[in-house]
Order: structure tokens, then sequence, then C-alpha cells
């Protein structure tokens, strides 16, 4: 296995959040699509780790932690303001919440 | 590269975590999709296993599996009917969402491939020791303590926050 084949993988995932993010239409799907692209990210900062720094330097694991954590309280809010957005327009199709557009 | 029983698991990882994550983006049942992430999520977990991060490939499996894709099935409970199940998708949006992609992962393979200090770096098999307590040391007592307090209070923030927004208004 070469820091290469972690990337790729990685890119993957990046390329199929970002489709996942353009394409769909419900905000929890938009939402798996973000989890992707988090994911993909924290793979990278490990594959890093593991092979560019030295092996007995992990901080990129620690940031890979931290990009957990992040993601986490993300998903909590989004889902919060999705459940308040439901409740308002009882829908959760991103282009049927159009009171702002002019 | 020989082929052993360590890359064929690998390769298997990897095939799991590429072709769910595609089920994911396609598939038109949320809550197909939401399974379909969890195999994802696992599958990125057992990658963290091959790159010895056993700490992260732990929280993964946690926080990701056992939080934010209970969260999500949730939300999807909560938030869709019977016909909301099925995820809405636009055709030209589509085209333009899959030339965009496909544009991205073109880019992003062509730096993968090019970049000279990526070049060559092979797992050469050595075992590294179990990085908890390192872990450990370096967040309560080294570099990354300030921000593993920053990020205690943006969990504590994003907690009351969720908690605030998603309540039922109350008319007095």
């Amino acid at each position: 296995m070469t820091l290469q084949h972690y990337l790729v993988i990685s890119a993957i995932l990046f390329t199929l959040g970002i489709f996942a993010v353009l394409t769909r239409r419900n905000a929890i799907s938009i939402l798996m699509g973000i989890e992707l692209i988090l994911n993909s990210c924290n793979l990278n900062f490990a594959a890093f780790s593991r092979f560019v720094t030295p092996p007995e330097d992990i901080s990129g694991q620690i940031i890979a932690i931290f990009g957990i954590v992040l993601a986490a309280a993300e998903a909590a809010v989004f889902l919060a303001i999705i459940l308040a957005i439901y409740r308002e327009f009882g829908s959760i199709r991103p282009n049927e919440v159009d009171t702002l557009k002019g | 590269m020989e082929f052993t029983l360590k890359t064929f698991i690998f390769y298997g990882f990897a095939l799991m975590t590429v072709a769910s994550a595609l089920l994911v983006v396609t598939v038109r049942n949320i809550v197909h999709a939401a399974f379909s992430l969890m195999v994802t999520l696992f599958g990125v977990a057992g990658l963290y296993v091959f790159l010895q991060a056993d700490f992260l490939a732990a929280t993964q499996v946690i926080v990701y599996v056992g939080g934010i894709l209970v969260l999500i099935l949730f939300g999807v409970m909560m938030t869709s009917g019977r016909l909301e199940m099925r995820i809405h998708i636009e055709r030209g949006q589509l085209l333009l969402g899959g030339a965009v992609a496909l544009a991205l992962f073109m880019l992003l393979l062509t730096v993968i491939a090019n970049t000279p200090a990526w070049k060559n770096r092979i797992d050469d098999g050595t075992a590294l020791p179990p990085t908890t307590e390192k872990i450990g040391e370096l967040i309560l007592n080294g570099p990354f303590l300030l921000p593993f307090e920053v990020v205690s209070v943006l969990l504590l923030v994003a907690l009351i926050g969720a908690a605030l927004i998603s309540r039922k208004e109350v008319r007095d």
C-alpha cells in the first residue's frame, strides 16, 4: 500500500460527496454528502500522518479526531435546523424553502 | 508489491468503502442511503486500522456509526412521510453535477499522480506502538491542550444551540 492508494480512495469519497451535495434535493441526503466529504478529509489527514511525517509523529491523527468532533457538532446543528424547517415549511426540499427569494 | 493476505484485505476495505459510497449518492430510498453510509463509515474505519491509527478507528466507529448515523436516521424518521422517502433528483442537475464532480475528480487524480513528494511512499509494514497513550499525552499535556478546550466549548455551544433551535415554540 502506498500513500497514493489512500489519496485516490479519499478523492473518490470527496467527489461522490460533492456529487451528492450538488444533485440531491433532500436536506438529509445533502448531510450524507457532507459526511462523505468530511470522511475523505479525515482519511487524508491520517494517511499523511502515516506516510509523510515521521512515524512517531501522530499530529495528523489528532487533527482527524478534532475533525470527527466537528462533524458531530455540525450534524447535530444541521438536523436541528432541518427539524425547525420541517415544522415551518412542511418539507425538507431545499428549493421549497424560498421565503427570502426576491 | 506482492499479493498477500494483507493487500487482499486492504482492497476489500477499499472496495467496500467506494462501492457503498457510490450507493449512498445513487440510491433513491433515503433509508437505504443511510444504511449504505454505515457501510462506508465502517470501511473508512478499516482503512484507519491499516494506517495504524487504532484510536482513530475506534472513535470513527463510536462517533460516526453510533452517533451521527443514529442522528441521521432520527432525522429521516421525524421529517419524512411516506412520500418523502424517495429522494427527488432533477435531470439537468444530475448532468451538471456529474460533470462538475468528474472534472474535480480528474483534477485531484492529476495532482495525486504528479506531486513528486507523494511518490514512492510505501508502507514498510513495521508495527507502531498503540497510539492511545500518545494521543492522551499530546491532548492533555501537550500542544493540543488549547484546541481541546476550544473544541469542548464548541461542542457545548452546538448542544445548546441544537436544543434551542429544535425545541417546540411555546406560545403564551
